[in-house]
């Protein structure tokens, strides 16, 4: 196991890639999440605030984005 | 049957410019590309690290290959992307073209950022140097800047329309750079090693490092068309909060 570690001694180069890697793409993740729930509560708060949902109809967003939020995001 | 009664290209690409048709689309395609992400990242990830063997010539620093290669091929991807997206914007005038652009740039420069680090972590054990001002490696900080300045360009102008006609112009003017840096490894001289996979005589890479690759190739490209499935509805969400914003000020 540690000579898995030791990658051949060349342990920082390799290791930094795989981390700079991790690093990059969970908070590519993070922030692409947060930002979509955020303007997501911002669309329901006031849509729900112009009373009935008066253009539902024409651009029914919310019925197909509440089935994507698997993550259970939604209240 | 007449011809006539087929659709044209341009009344095919209308019926995807219905912003409600997208979210429910991309709401089905979304945890498609994230769980295939998922599985090809984690099997890709075990090959890559346990199950291919070190380089005879580089030793354990080849496995740096199986995070730079994909993020080089993502960089050049989403360039791709923004570029054709920029075309379609411009000429059909198609409101999910700017979307799109817009969404794919942060991830494309990201992927561009992670290909040069990587490339010079690479480059310090191997050719005994962070960084040189060759073709390539000049080439790709290059679309580094251009992704920054698509960006940029997005952020400064308020209004969606002058924004995303702006940066598409500079999207098509800067993909010039993309063959050039295809090339750039066989039009000059460079420390850079040429082309193993996508080559005329075919891949010349040893299977037992060439199917990690692959597959780590293709778990990035699932996780990039996730994100910029997920970015694509937030800009839609944005841009419909935008109008929402504007027309509670207008009464």
């Amino acid at each position: 196991m540690a000579e898995f570690f030791h990658m051949g001694g060349y342990a920082v180069f390799v290791w930094a890639s795989y981390g700079a890697a991790l690093v990059l793409m969970a908070g590519l993740v993070i922030v692409s999440l947060s930002e979509y729930r955020r303007s997501k509560k911002l669309v329901d708060k006031f849509e729900t605030a112009e009373g009935g949902r008066p253009r539902r109809a024409a651009m029914p967003m919310s019925q197909s984005v509440s089935g994507a939020d698997a993550d259970g995001s939604n209240p | 049957m007449t011809p006539m009664s087929l659709p044209t290209t341009s009344q095919k690409l209308q019926a995807f410019a219905n912003p409600a048709r997208f979210m429910a689309l991309s709401g089905k395609l979304l945890p498609i590309a994230a769980l295939a992400a998922a599985g090809l990242l984690g099997t890709g990830l075990y090959l890559a690290l346990f199950a291919s063997p070190p380089d005879y010539q580089q030793g354990e620093t080849v496995r740096i290959m199986y995070v730079h290669v994909p993020s080089a091929w993502l960089a050049m991807l989403g360039y791709c992307l923004i570029a054709l997206a920029s075309a379609v914007s411009l000429i059909f005038r198609h409101p999910l073209a700017d979307v799109a652009g817009r969404a794919a740039a942060p991830v494309g420069a990201s992927f561009t950022a992670l290909a040069l680090v990587t490339g010079s972590l690479w480059g310090q054990p191997m050719w005994g140097s962070w960084w040189e001002w060759d073709a390539r490696l000049t080439s790709v900080l290059i679309l580094f800047f251009l992704y920054l300045g698509y960006m940029a360009l997005w952020s400064t102008l308020e209004e969606p329309q002058r924004a995303g006609r702006a940066a598409a112009v500079l999207a098509l003017v800067g993909s010039i750079n993309i063959p050039i840096i295809h090339y750039s490894v066989e039009w000059w001289n460079t420390m850079h090693q040429p082309a193993s996979v996508l080559r005329m005589d075919g891949p010349a890479i040893h299977p037992s490092m060439l199917v990690p690759l692959l597959i780590m190739a293709l778990g990035f490209t699932a996780f990039f068309a996730a994100l910029v499935l997920l970015r694509m509805r937030t800009e839609i969400l944005r841009r419909r909060l935008r109008v929402l914003l504007l027309a509670r000020a207008e009464a």
